[in-house]
């Protein structure tokens, strides 16, 4: 087992950043993770997902959660962005366009319209 | 299913909706077979539930009248020659000791063997998604054993951190890495 010691030092290192982050998520990231999402490859979108929002430190402002089957199976893995009222459903999501999700909209704040569930049901 | 380890991700979410509060992953891995265990202390199903539950048209969701998960875990199984059992004890008969047993063995030389992948993944995944649950994770073949249990981690971590958190889930990675002998 990797030492203990290592995760009492993540203890002490976030237990200073806790009170600040608290009900300050703005934005939310939900992927579908039933066995339609999971078997489309949901859970390496899932994990781009964690691991980009931790290495650009927005793990205050951005949550990363699942969910299970919204009912739409074949457009899986299926990602729901939220800010606000807004919803962004993306569809057909591969670690490719989760980076560049993060990086356009997360960060940059323009949705990508070609991957989104209006664009491929037309 | 391309990998086990994504069966697996698959039936463990079973059980936290199934709101379990542990969930137990075991795989044990023979010279010719491998068996996995997930174990939960879940409400349970009904015998009448139970006797239909790996048919692909017996399914606990709402958005339509199908689920795959157990179905496709059996078919896994059966394709190698081994097997799939499920046991389960209901809440409202067994209120100390209710939860379901999904046990699959597969043989690893058959030619349709699927290969267990990136375990690693599906358990961080699992911790990520469901950080209040208690996992106890472990692999045992003949030259190792790889173990994780997370009431361990929040032992240490305390109340106020979530294993969710980015760094805790690093290091979840790390410590299964280091164990699997995958170094960068």
């Amino acid at each position: 087992m990797k030492s203990l010691e290592e995760l009492k030092a993540i203890r002490e290192r976030m237990q200073s950043k806790v009170i600040l982050r608290e009900g300050t998520n703005e934005t939310r990231i939900v992927v579908g993770m039933a066995t339609c999402g999971i078997a489309a490859g949901a859970r390496p979108v899932l994990n781009t997902f964690v691991e980009e929002i931790a290495n650009r430190n927005l793990s205050g402002k951005v949550e990363v959660s699942q969910t299970g089957c919204i009912g739409m199976c074949r457009y899986e893995p299926i990602v729901e962005v939220f800010e606000g009222e807004e919803r962004v459903t993306y569809v057909y999501v591969n670690p490719e366009k989760a980076k560049e999700i993060v990086e356009k909209h997360i960060v940059g704040g323009k949705p990508i319209v070609e991957y989104t569930i209006g664009a491929v049901e037309k | 299913m391309k990998e086990l380890s994504l069966n697996i991700l698959d039936i463990a979410q079973n059980s936290i909706h199934a709101e379990a509060s542990f969930v137990q992953i075991l795989i044990d891995e023979e010279e010719e077979t491998l068996k996995l265990s997930i174990l939960d202390d879940g409400r349970g199903m009904s015998e009448s539930f139970l006797a239909t539950v790996t048919n692909p048209f017996s399914t606990t969701r709402t958005t339509r009248k199908v689920g795959m998960g157990l179905p496709l875990l059996k078919l896994a199984a059966e394709q190698t020659g081994g097997y799939m059992t499920i046991s389960s004890r209901e809440r409202a008969l067994y209120p100390d000791a209710h939860g379901t047993d999904v046990v699959a063995l597969f043989y690893k030389n058959h030619l349709d063997f699927t290969p267990l992948g990136d375990v690693i993944s599906t358990l961080v995944s699992l911790v990520q998604g469901s950080p209040e649950v208690d996992f106890y994770f472990c692999h045992t073949s003949p030259d190792r054993c790889v173990e994780l249990d997370t009431r361990e981690i929040k032992a240490v971590l305390g109340d106020d951190i979530p294993l969710s958190s980015p760094d805790v889930l690093v290091w979840i990675r790390a410590t299964l890495e280091e164990q699997y002998g995958i170094c960068d």
